[in-house]
């Protein structure tokens, strides 16, 4: 296998490095099928029928919790890139780990928060807003979900093996991954919420 | 759900249907059984990552469904060709024209096309595989779940029944309370996921595999339709993921997106449907007109004329794509305004188009050009298309187009660009192709034959149409009384179409006796051509290039036969392949049993199914698997076996 040494090591050689690239093409997917989640969303946010609409079912304080730990989940996997780069196993699984239970702490709030929704009647039955609204939260937490399953199967892998080829070049997708998630938090945080409780 | 509506009765063709399938399957079954081949089937083909394998199954799987797909045509063709015929009733005729769409569209068109991707261009950047191999292998068995679970519907829980375009409020759970239109929502997802898969894994094989001294502007222009195709692929496809989840969460768990009440909106299915819809038309169209380039310019032994005006036409056509969807439903309420903009951008589309025409006409002209059967397609196809493209200009103005909306007109009008372009591009490129693949060339007059017959068969089936919709017959209806005056036109149009039939029946049968017939090429380069793939040896060995190869200009392999350049510098060394998996086709039968049990509701084993394909993804994300390596030996052996003047 040819490695240039000049990279880092994830993106050492060819097939780390086309893997990196084809996930970003993959990103690019993915934001077309947020934008359109969001395109349907902003069509049907006033369109509540008997249901409540997004100002009387919003609350400001789970949100800040959910945008707070999952702002700071993306910064700790930075520190875990950092750590990698550096070759500091230790470490990165600390800094990993942190983002992973940060990311459990915001998948937590935001299951309550639909349990809140359910219980006051704002069911995804109710109108094409709850429906649009819950849908794409739902995608966004189920993303987050799978992020969970995959960093745990990625923790264990790299304290097997270390940072090798194969994981250093797994663990920085995961990283872009993460960080995708994040920015469509925001604008979760900006247009549902925001424009919700305005 | 009811056990007793669970498969589809009291139909006697649908008897017959289930008796041919058992009896296909038992037929399969036992004789794989008795020829041994169980093993090779496995071995060979179902865990294969090898593009040139994924992609002559990707072509099987299309031919199988063009054959369904015919049939449906076919039965509706009879259906029509009389006033007052009872061959079919309302609901049947509804289904067969709704799968009729999707099957040609989804599922032989795209797969054809992809398929053609699949086994040419990774040759014609002289890569020795796609940049993912695997992950091809896993587009390729879901869209095969996808397509065989849509398949099944017809026999077990009733066919969608809304047409290919699914518009709400009709393909809702109150008026389509079947769950035909689940199994629209979930097998075409299915599908689609792999799809979008192939369009991320041929962008980066593109742009990050191509042989050395091959530039963007140097590539191949069947190459540069096929990124393009892709982008467009991977920008359209999710919103597809996105209507059909939708249209899924309306019709299994009660969602409001699209229904009548609290809030929902129809027309919004309708939107993000041609939103996906539009784009889509132009990924089955542009690689077609990548394959008629190759052809006409390899047949008139003449580089292709314009080569820069064609690669900006296309990506011209690949931004307007995205900007035209409205089109679809001039006639559903939007405002005048709207209806202006989205006409001048849809008749803005015949520029490039145009621009397209003229550069295959000038790359012909003062050609040497040699009538193949390859040829042949493509210069049909120029006329043809332009009919189809001048009535889409028609269609295009908003105004005129309320008088012929939804007619057969609008029929006409889409056969005669998809039929010309995609299909009989399909045809030109496995006539072009097949001798790389398997080392001989098909019968060229039994070839030319089977031409003549689809040509002429499908103007007698589509032409009539035309004036059929002028004359007022709406599209999608299954019957009319004599009164009308449409009989003797549909009566014409339904002989066409036996003649079409018997057109592909010559095609297939020339593919057959040709496979026992026909001599052998051991050139590697049959037609005289101009690019990379057809400078190695045919049947192509599993790392398609001994050597990899060095590329100084256009049509690489044409200059380098004429004297110029060596394609080939440097010695043979060991070549690293990926390995063979089960995981891809395990990970297929997964995605298979999760859609049916969702198109039923039965939760329990649908989570079931779903949490096996999180284990499948965990069991991959565990594998090391770093492939494996050939050895020189074994290259030099192989070379030597296939004629290799290259080793």
């Amino acid at each position: 296998m040819k490695l240039d040494h000049t990279l880092p090591l994830e993106y050492r050689s060819e097939e780390n490095s086309n893997r990196i690239f084809g996930f970003w093409l993959f990103l690019g997917a993915e934001i077309v099928l947020f934008s359109t989640l969001f395109a349907v969303y902003l069509t049907l946010w006033n369109r509540t029928g008997s249901g409540p609409s997004g100002h009387e079912i919003f609350e400001i304080g789970p949100v800040m919790i959910e945008t707070f730990v999952l702002l700071t989940s993306s910064f700790t996997i930075g520190l875990f890139i950092n750590s990698m780069r550096q070759g500091l196993k230790k470490p990165a699984m600390v800094f990993f780990f942190i983002t992973l239970l940060l990311g459990a702490v915001f998948l937590g709030v935001e299951i309550m928060e639909f349990v809140t929704y359910v219980n006051e009647g704002a069911t995804l039955q109710r109108s094409a807003f709850l429906s649009s609204l819950f849908v794409l939260l739902g995608t966004h937490g189920a993303h987050v979900t799978l992020g969970l399953l995959w960093g745990i199967g990625l923790m264990i892998q790299i304290g097997r093996e270390g940072f090798t080829l194969d994981t250093a070049n797994k663990s920085f997708i995961f990283s872009l991954y993460w960080h995708f998630l994040d920015v469509v938090w925001i604008f979760i945080f900006s247009f549902v919420y925001l424009k919700g409780l305005m | 759900m009811k056990w007793d509506e669970f498969f589809v009765t009291g139909e006697p063709m649908i008897y017959g249907a289930m008796v041919s399938i058992v009896v296909a399957s038992l037929a399969i079954l036992i004789g794989l059984t008795y020829f041994k081949k169980w093993g090779y089937l496995w071995r060979e083909w179902l865990t294969t990552v090898d593009h040139k394998r994924i992609g002559i199954m990707y072509i099987i799987s299309a031919l199988l469904m063009l054959f369904r797909g015919g049939v449906d045509a076919l039965l509706m063709r009879a259906q029509l060709a009389m006033p007052e015929n009872g061959l079919l009733d309302g609901q049947h005729y509804n289904e067969i024209f709704t799968t009729h769409g999707v099957i040609m569209i989804l599922f032989m068109a795209m797969p054809f096309i992809i398929g053609l991707m699949n086994v040419v261009v990774p040759l014609q950047i002289g890569a020795r595989d796609v940049a993912f191999p695997r992950l091809n292998a896993v587009s390729f068995w879901l869209f095969f779940a996808g397509a065989m679970l849509f398949n099944i519907s017809f026999v077990i829980g009733g066919s969608p029944d809304a047409g290919w375009t699914a518009y709400f409020p009709l393909a809702s759970l109150e008026f389509s309370p079947t769950v035909g239109n689940n199994y629209y929502s979930i097998a075409i997802q299915i599908a689609g996921i792999g799809t979008l898969m192939t369009g991320v894994n041929f962008i980066a094989t593109i742009l990050k595999m191509r042989a050395k001294g091959m530039t963007l502007m140097k590539m191949p222009m069947f190459t540069w339709s096929v990124l393009i195709t892709c982008v467009i692929i991977l920008f359209a496809f999710p919103v597809l993921t996105v209507a059909l989840a939708l249209m899924m969460f309306d019709r299994l768990f009660g969602s409001q997106f699209f229904t009548m009440a609290n809030g929902g909106m129809d027309m919004l299915w309708a939107n993000l449907f041609w939103v996906w819809g539009h784009p889509e038309v132009y990924i089955v169209i542009l690689p077609a007109f990548g394959i008629y380039s190759e052809i006409i310019s390899t047949f008139s032994r003449k580089n292709l004329y314009g080569y820069k005006s064609m690669v900006w036409s296309m990506v011209v056509i690949s931004l307007l794509s995205f900007l035209v969807w409205a089109h679809h439903f001039y006639t559903m309420g939007h405002g005048v305004m709207v209806n202006g903009v989205f006409s001048v951008t849809t008749m803005a589309i015949a520029i490039p188009t145009g621009v397209k025409i003229f550069n295959w006409l000038f790359t012909m002209q003062k050609g040497r050009i040699e009538f193949t059967t390859p040829m042949l397609y493509s210069l049909a196809f120029i006329p043809i298309f332009t009919i189809g493209g001048v009535t889409g200009v028609m269609l295009a103005m908003a105004s005129a187009d309320y008088q012929y909306h939804n007619t057969m007109f609008l029929v006409a009008h889409f056969h005669y660009v998809l039929i010309p372009g995609t299909v009989f591009a399909v045809i030109a490129g496995f006539y072009y192709w097949f001798p790389k693949l398997f080392g001989f060339r098909l019968d060229e007059r039994q070839g030319k034959r089977a031409f003549w017959w689809i040509i002429i068969s499908f103007n007698v089936t589509f032409f009539p149409l035309f004036f059929l919709g002028l004359k007022g017959m709406t599209r999608r209806m299954y019957t009319y009384s004599e009164s009308t005056g449409f009989g003797p036109l549909n009566l014409l149009a339904s002989i066409g179409s036996v003649g079409l039939a018997i057109g592909f029946i010559l095609l297939v049968y020339n593919i057959y006796w040709s496979f026992r017939y026909a001599p052998r090429d051991t050139t590697g380069d049959p037609w005289n051509a101009r690019t990379l793939e057809w400078s190695t040896h045919s049947p192509v060995p599993e790392y398609n290039f001994a050597i990899e190869p060095t590329v100084k200009g256009l049509d690489p392999f044409w200059e380098s036969k004429k004297g110029g350049h060596q394609l080939y510098e440097g010695k043979i060394e060991e070549i690293h392949m990926p390995n063979n998996s089960g995981q891809p086709f395990i990970l297929g039968i997964i995605f298979f049993f999760f859609g049916f049990f969702m198109v039923f509701s039965w939760w329990v084993p649908a989570i079931i199914a779903g949490i096996g394909v999180v284990v499948m993804l965990a069991v991959r994300s565990f594998e090391r698997d770093h492939g494996r390596h050939i050895p020189v030996k074994e290259i030099l052996e192989t070379e030597a076996r296939l004629g290799g003047e290259q080793a």
